[in-house]
This record gives structure tokens, C-alpha cells and sequence, in this order.
């Protein structure tokens, strides 16, 4: 279902957005920002997911700890290289969502998001009780930024410090946010992603064609949680260290709003919802004390104009007016 | 041990006024108001300008936290809840709404009363003892207010007209409809109630815990805990969840070392809700 062409078109968008922004941009401040929402993207790509499978997922600020912390621990006690980290960072939070997705995904409603909400909670106050192991309310700090990675002596990525940090680091969240996006395309469109919608609307009626939903419950919020420790691993590396309090129920819930605001019915969504709402954060700081106050009046005024996300404007009877007149049907939108 | 468990009464009196308004709100509109921790906090900062800044009776102060709470609730689902309600495509939307208008009301709060932490000292002198624990005369109020609260809620829905209709409600919105009952009014009557309560549990409980503008998130999630662990959107289980999460915390404050206690509190609720996901009292799914 995914065209070669709109491929094209997403991965050269992703080229110019990787390569050209660190040429236009000269502040760091800036860099760092962008940086931070592709990471925090990742994560709420995760949550997308099991939204796709119509659960509210407040967890998504656990796995990121979990990644966090997995790569806070493997690289700074024990020397691994960053990119193993956080590879394994992704598959350990994902085998912790499929051993608590196997016990709460039979859940629905309220009930998943409150069971989420406490995992999250959970987390934060396990790592916080940790011990030396996690260094407890002061975290790990001194994580190493990433180093040289080499194939047979050629090296393919140079080592972070090598070269300039603020410019490595924006490079590597683009190519993680660009791959996960691919990856939750490549599951949206093709017949996965169409059993997804119709388990939204009707597990009953998925299970009595003969979907094993329980299977594709655990792949959905799975998946997601690799994402979540992705991003998490991200994050380590970036700020070089991770606390307890780095996510929490608050950053839950955000991530779950950016999917919500930015669109949940598209792929894109989460992400278009994170950059607008993390970097209009951001630039709302001249407000001072009345930055919180304009974020939220923005972010509620949003929901009552578009309750389906900035993206179902694409379907606003205007537009869709106007692309009938102009012969389009609507396929650059599609990604 | 006997103060322990009498703080944790005292304790769950309030927090089952703080459930109740929730679970009403769940009830009626489906909807976990993630806000309800900022109605709380502002319940408890209109006390504090009543009583202590502006120097009226405490009674007054109460009666204004529960008339300003109740409309901020009405206000809440006429301007924001009914029309996200109405043109959403998931029902979700009106959750992540209650977490943008708890963002609101944490600002509005924040530049209103300001960043400091507030207390209300309640001068009525006198200890109770009560074996070998001692119960301040404030404590005693405060539980018996919060106690003839919750006997009143329970009435005003079993015996009265508007409570009757709001349990109908809950029951089955579109059939309630259908019976010529004027929905959108009694939506709105029942956040107006479901939010009072969480102002009358602030302003009862600002006489021993200080509010800040930041603690709403963690009362809410307290809320939540006590609603799932009774069954979210009955009565009975509220009350239940409240004085169990009031005992278990007055309990693990005594017994055990600092954040270990809702540790534990959190990895016992996921437990419990996996084995029985309807809570205590609850029907299945929700």
C-alpha cells in the first residue's frame, strides 16, 4: 500500500531535514530543541502504536527510563559502545512491555491507562529506591557521548567527541526518528495495519474472522516499547545522564497528547503533534510566568478547534474542495 | 499502630470525598478527570485566601471552596467536555482534554495564589485520646465534616430527584435522553458536584496538609488509585478504595522508609488490577 514514490519523497524530506537544518542553523540552543522533540517523537511513536490498537498507553515515560537507564548502566559500568547499548536498551524494554502487556492488554478503557499511569509511577520510584545499582534520586551521571563506530577497520559513524556533539547528536536523532517512522508506515500499511483499525472498532469482531488479537496486542505494545527505550537510550546519550524524575506520569501523558493533537488517525501524527507542542513550548518562553498559561490555553483551544488532530485538517471539507477542483488526490499528504 | 490507623481514617474520610466526585464524573461522562487534583488544590487555596487572608469564619471559607469549585465544575463540561464530546471521533479525546484543562488550572493557580506552599491552622483547642493515640480536636472536625459529606452525597443520589436522574445517566445516557431528561443540565450538575467534593476535600484537608500550585498531578493520581482499586464509577467501591489507600499510606508512613511505601502501593494496584481488573467492587471492563 505504500507507493515507491511516496517512499522517495519521505526519505529525501528526511535528507533535508538531517543534512540541511545543522547548515541553516548556527545556535545550539536551537539544534538541541529540534533534537530533543525528534527524540521525544520516537517515544511517542510507541505510544501511537498501541493507540493503533485502541489502548491508551500512559507507560511510555517507563520504557524511556528503562532505556535510559540500560544504557546509563552498560555504558559507563561496564564499557559497552553506545550503539550496542541502546540497541539492547530497545529489546529490553521491549521484553519488559510484552511481559507486562501479557498480564494487562486483555485490559481496556480506563483501566489500561490507569495500570499504564501506575507502571510508570512504578518505575520511577523503583529506580529511585535502587541503590547504588541505580544510583538512586541522583541518578548516573558521566555517561560517555558515543563513540566510534567501525566495520573491518572502516569507521562508519566517528565518535561523537571527535567531531561537534551538538550537530552528531541532532544527526543521530533525525536517523532514529526517520527509521522509526518507517517502521510504524511500514506496519500501518500493510495488512497488520488493517487489522489494527479494525480492532479499534471491534476486538470481538477481529477475533471471530479469525484474528489472533491477543498475539498482535503483545506485537503492537511490543514494538511500542522498543520505540520507548529507544528514545530513552537516546536521551541518555544526549544529556549524558538520566534521574529518576526524567520522565513521569506528566511526560506520559504528554506523549499521549502529542498523538492526540498532532493526529491519531496518521502515521505522522505523533510526530507533527510533538514538534508543534515541545517547540511551541519552547519558543512560548517569552511570555515568562505566562509561558504555562498561553502552552495550555494553545494546546486546549486546539482540542476544541480540531479534536481529531492538526492533521484531519487535510480532510476539512475546504481543502478537500479545493483538491477535487485541482484534480489531486490528496497522495502528497499520505506520509 | 492505633495512631497510624486513626490518621489513616482521617485520611480516608477526605480521600473518599476526593474518589466519589470522581468516580461521579466517570459515571456520568466516561471520562477520568485528570484535573480533578487541581480542583482539589484550588479548593484548598480559596480556604486559605478566605480564612486566612481575607479573616473569615472557616465555615465561610469551606461554603466559598465548594461554591467556586462547583462552578469552575459546571463551567468545565458547558464550555469544554460537551463540545469535544460531541465532535470527537475517539472517546479517549475527552481524557487527554481533562490533562490540558489540568495544565490550565495549574497556571491559572499558579498565578493566582502564587508558588508558595499554603497552610490553614484551624484553632479549635482540645486532644482526644484515643487509646495510646492522641487525636487533635482539628482532626476530629475535619473527619466528621468529611464524613457527613460523604452520608449527604450518598442521600442526595439515592433519595432525590437530580440524584436519580444522574444515576440514570450513568446507567444509559441515550435512554435517559429519550425520557425527556435535559442531558447537557445535568452533565453539567454532575461535574458541578463531582468537583465540590474535591474542593471540599481540599479545603478540609489544607488544615493538615499545605497546598502548593504543582501537587495537583500527584492528587490525582492518588484519586485514580483509590477509583480503580474500588471499581471505577460505583459509590461503594470509592469509599472502599479511599480508606484502603488512607490505612495502607498512614501504615507505610509509619512502617516504611520514605517513597517505598507507594512503591509498593503501585506494584500491589497493578497486581491486583491484572487478577481483578474491576476492582473491589466493580462490573467488568468498565
Amino acid at each position: 500500500m505504500i507507493r515507491s514514490n511516496q517512499v522517495w519523497a519521505f526519505l529525501i524530506l528526511a535528507l533535508v531535514y538531517i543534512v540541511g537544518v545543522p547548515f541553516i542553523v548556527e545556535s545550539r540552543y536551537i539544534l538541541g530543541i529540534l533534537a530533543s522533540a525528534a527524540g521525544l517523537s520516537i517515544i511517542a511513536l510507541g505510544a501511537w502504536l498501541t493507540l493503533a490498537i485502541g489502548r491508551v498507553n500512559l507507560g511510555q515515560g517507563a520504557f524511556a527510563l528503562v532505556g535510559g537507564y540500560v544504557v546509563a548502566i552498560a555504558t559507563t559500568r561496564w564499557g559497552v559502545s553506545f550503539w550496542l547499548a541502546i540497541v539492547v536498551a530497545g529489546f529490553i524494554s521491549a521484553a519488559v512491555g510484552v511481559v507486562l502487556g501479557l498480564g494487562i492488554l486483555r485490559l481496556r478503557g480506563v483501566y489500561f491507562a490507569m495500570i499504564t499511569l501506575s507502571f510508570t509511577e512504578a518505575v520511577r520510584l523503583a529506580l529511585l529506591n535502587g541503590g547504588e545499582f541505580t544510583g538512586g534520586a541522583g541518578g548516573i551521571s558521566r555517561i560517555p557521548v558515543p563513540g566510534e563506530l567501525s566495520l573491518l577497520g572502516v569507521t562508519i559513524i566517528p565518535a561523537f567527541n571527535s567531531v561537534n556533539t551538538h550537530v552528531a547528536s541532532f544527526v543521530l536523532s533525525g536517523v532514529l526518528l526517520a527509521l522509526a517512522v518507517l517502521l510504524c508506515w511500514r506496519i500501518s500499511a500493510c495488512r497488520i495495519g488493517g487489522v489494527f483499525v479494525s480492532m479499534q472498532q471491534s476486538e470481538e469482531l477481529a477475533q471471530s474472522v479469525g484474528v489472533n488479537i491477543t498475539h498482535l496486542r503483545i506485537v503492537a505494545f511490543g514494538i511500542g516499547s522498543f520505540l520507548g527505550g529507544i528514545g530513552g537510550g537516546y536521551f541518555a546519550a544526549a544529556q549524558q545522564s538520566v534521574y529518576p524524575g526524567g520522565f513521569g506520569v506528566p511526560d506520559s501523558v504528554s506523549l499521549v497528547l502529542y498523538c492526540f493533537l498532532g493526529g491519531i488517525g496518521y502515521v505522522a501524527g505523533p510526530v507533527v503533534g510533538t514538534f508543534l507542542l515541545f517547540l511551541g513550548f519552547q519558543f512560548l518562553q517569552d511570555f515568562q510566568q505566562y509561558q504555562m498559561l498561553a502552552y495550555s490555553l494553545l494546546m486546549v483551544a486546539l482540542m476544541i478547534w480540531l479534536p481529531n488532530g492538526v492533521l484531519s485538517l487535510s480532510e476539512a471539507g475546504w481543502i478537500r474542495r479545493y483538491r477535487s477542483q485541482h484534480g489531486q488526490a490528496g497522495a502528497h499528504h499520505a506520509g | 499502630m492505633t495512631q497510624a490507623l486513626i490518621n489513616g481514617l482521617v485520611l480516608g474520610a477526605n480521600y473518599a470525598l476526593m474518589a466519589l466526585g470522581l468516580t461521579l464524573i466517570f459515571a456520568l461522562m466516561g471520562v477520568l478527570n485528570f484535573a480533578h487534583g487541581q480542583l482539589y488544590v484550588l479548593g484548598g487555596f480559596v480556604t486559605y485566601y478566605v480564612f486566612t487572608v481575607m479573616g473569615l469564619p472557616f465555615v465561610v471559607a469551606v461554603l466559598a471552596s465548594i461554591v467556586v469549585l462547583a462552578i469552575v465544575g459546571f463551567l468545565f463540561d458547558a464550555l469544554f467536555f460537551r463540545r469535544v464530546q460531541q465532535r470527537s471521533a475517539r472517546e479517549e479525546s475527552s481524557m487527554l482534554l481533562a490533562a490540558g484543562l489540568a495544565l490550565l488550572l495549574e497556571s491559572l493557580i499558579l498565578l493566582g495564589f502564587g508558588e508558595k506552599q499554603r497552610g490553614v491552622a484551624l484553632s479549635v483547642s482540645g486532644v482526644y485520646q484515643i487509646f495510646d493515640a492522641y487525636v487533635p480536636a482539628s482532626r476530629v472536625v475535619v473527619f466528621v465534616v468529611a464524613m457527613l459529606a460523604v452520608v449527604l452525597f450518598i442521600l442526595f443520589m439515592r433519595h432525590t430527584k437530580p440524584g436519580r436522574v444522574l444515576r440514570a445517566i450513568a446507567q444509559d445516557r441515550d435512554v435517559t435522553a429519550l425520557q425527556g431528561v435535559n442531558i447537557a443540565l445535568y452533565s453539567g450538575v454532575g461535574f458541578a458536584i463531582g468537583s465540590a467534593l474535591a474542593g471540599l476535600a481540599g479545603s478540609l484537608l489544607v488544615t493538615i496538609f499545605a497546598v502548593n500550585s504543582g501537587m495537583g498531578t500527584a492528587i490525582s493520581i492518588k484519586a485514580f488509585i483509590m477509583v480503580m482499586l474500588g471499581g471505577a464509577g460505583i459509590v461503594s467501591g470509592a469509599i472502599v478504595g479511599a480508606f484502603v489507600l488512607g490505612m495502607v499510606e498512614a501504615l507505610g508512613y509509619a512502617f516504611l522508609p520514605g517513597s517505598v511505601t507507594y512503591l509498593v502501593i503501585f506494584v500491589g494496584l497493578i497486581l491486583f488490577l491484572v487478577i481483578r481488573p474491576n476492582g473491589i467492587m466493580g462490573k467488568p471492563w468498565g
